[in-house]
């Protein structure tokens, strides 16, 4: 399981980074196999710490993303719409979801250990 | 996890042969089963371009021997079994006293008086106690099984070139239905070329003890193992129904294209078939969004049917559904289902989406 420390992460699977970036764990990608399609917000809207923002769909089944933190979406990952297998080869990098504009954190989220240590 | 409801999951003969692989174990039918192993996508291709091997031994089997061993299967199914010769094998239908099936099963003709049924895992105890409530108006045996086989499935182009060099018989002479005694990898065996993917191939009937040892040479002759994921997949593309999602107790038979199963012979629940069937099940592909079983399928903003399985398609890049519609609405081209709230427009395919060229 990769999961750089520099990031916090939702007891969700969702990953946050200081600059209100999101994306899913790479434990997250492998649990959901191949990834077919992702359904992401809209630029502008307003969401609430662990609210349901977009949708991630493997072949077999779809998943829920909740925001990790509260905060207006300020941009969306446009290559998911015709790379969503980014998402499984890049969880960190050109796999990302969405930017938040945060104004509050979840309370839960955890440092990279405690997530690693949560899901082992 | 609930380990109390893992330790109810029944475990096939290969359960840990599947942790040895890397499998991610998920429980089916009351049965603990590898979803898959290297990826869905990756097994559905060696499906459709090499060949795969399938653990299927949580499926049951039962046996059915004596002199009325034909008339009672012929009065419990739809399909005519006697035109079933030894050496060949049948789907078939169980229907229910009340309409709906009881289960799709495939039939075995060991001998005259002699049958092997093969049916779903998740339906073993209701088939079992819906037959035992028959047979006994026949001079008929039925004995149960299922804890004696492992069953195997063997499917690709390449499934007969793979085996060939450790069976005992000449495959390329067996065609399709065909059920026959021989030794494979030195293990006695019945095979059968019959299958679930839309693919050649053969299914391993193998005694429960050595279904181990004949899954590690079949990995060792070159088989990819195969998940329940491509299983599912490669089943959808090839527009195959699968009980409690295409048939159901609930569900009129005669929806899905299968009328050839239903013979004009006097079998159980047969005015509930002759009645006309109120939905169809049609194929629908769409652009990009993968619909699942139970999203709405609309024509003109109101809701006509219902999605009974959905995917995304790994061999045509795209999503695709089966979908139960009322029969009065199933001559359209153009439909929309409904995802998360959003109507998204699917357009009505011919069934199978993929046909092995």
């Amino acid at each position: 399981m990769n999961t750089p420390s520099e990031l916090r992460y939702a007891p969700s699977h969702e990953w946050l980074s200081d600059d209100g970036t999101v994306g899913i764990s790479d434990f997250a990608q492998d649990q959901l196999g191949d990834v077919v399609y992702v359904e992401l917000p809209e630029v502008g809207r307003e969401v609430q710490a662990g609210e349901t923002v977009a949708v991630v769909e493997s072949v077999k089944t779809a998943s829920d993303i909740y925001a990790p933190a509260s905060g207006t979406i300020t941009a969306v990952n446009e290559a998911l719409a015709g790379s969503p297998e980014l998402v499984n080869g890049d969880c960190y990098g050109e796999g990302w979801l969405f930017k938040l504009d945060v104004t509050a954190e979840s309370g839960d989220l955890l440092d990279a250990a405690s997530y690693e240590a949560a899901n082992s | 996890m609930d380990n109390a409801a893992q330790t109810e999951l029944r475990r096939t003969p290969l359960h840990a042969a599947h942790l040895r692989a890397g499998a991610r174990m998920v429980p089916f039918g009351g049965w603990d089963m590898p979803v898959q192993y290297a990826g869905v996508k990756a097994e559905h291709q060696a499906v459709r371009q090499g060949a795969g091997v399938f653990d299927v031994s949580h499926m049951g089997e039962f046996r059915v021997t004596g002199p009325g061993a034909e008339a009672f299967l012929q009065y419990v199914t739809t399909n005519d079994v006697s035109k079933l010769r030894p050496g060949r094998a049948q789907y078939n239908w169980l229907p229910g006293e009340a309409g709906g099936l009881v289960d799709d099963i495939y039939i075995y003709r060991v001998a005259q008086e002699e049958f092997l049924l093969v049916v779903n895992a998740a339906n073993i105890g209701k088939d079992w106690a819906h037959l035992q409530a028959q047979v006994g108006r026949y001079d008929a045996q039925l004995s149960d099984e299922s804890d004696q086989w492992g069953l195997l499935a063997v499917q690709g182009p390449r499934a007969e070139q793979l085996l060939q060099p450790h069976a005992d018989t000449d495959l390329s002479a067996r065609k399709k239905n065909s059920f026959f005694q021989t030794q494979l990898f030195g293990l006695p065996v019945w095979l059968a070329r019959t299958g679930y993917t839309g693919e050649d191939g053969f299914e391993v009937f193998v005694a429960a003890e050595q279904a181990e040892k004949m899954w590690e040479q079949l990995l060792g002759a070159g088989l990819t193992p195969a998940g329940l994921g491509a299983r599912d997949t490669l089943r959808l593309e090839a527009g195959f129904p699968l009980y409690g999602h295409e048939f159901s107790e609930s569900i009129h038979p005669l929806s899905s294209s299968y009328s050839w199963v239903v013979k004009d012979k006097e079998h159980l629940g047969r005015h509930h078939i002759a009645a006309p069937t109120p939905h169809k099940l049609i194929g629908l592909v769409l652009d990009k969004v993968p619909v699942r079983e139970g999203y709405p399928v609309r024509l003109g903003g109101v809701q006509v049917g219902v999605v009974t399985s959905g995917s995304s398609s790994p061999t045509l890049g795209h999503p695709i559904a089966m979908a139960l519609v009322d029969a009065e609405h199933a001559g359209a081209e153009e439909y929309e289902v409904e995802v998360r709230g959003k109507a998204h427009p699917a357009r009505r395919s011919q069934l199978p989406f993929y046909k092995k060229a």
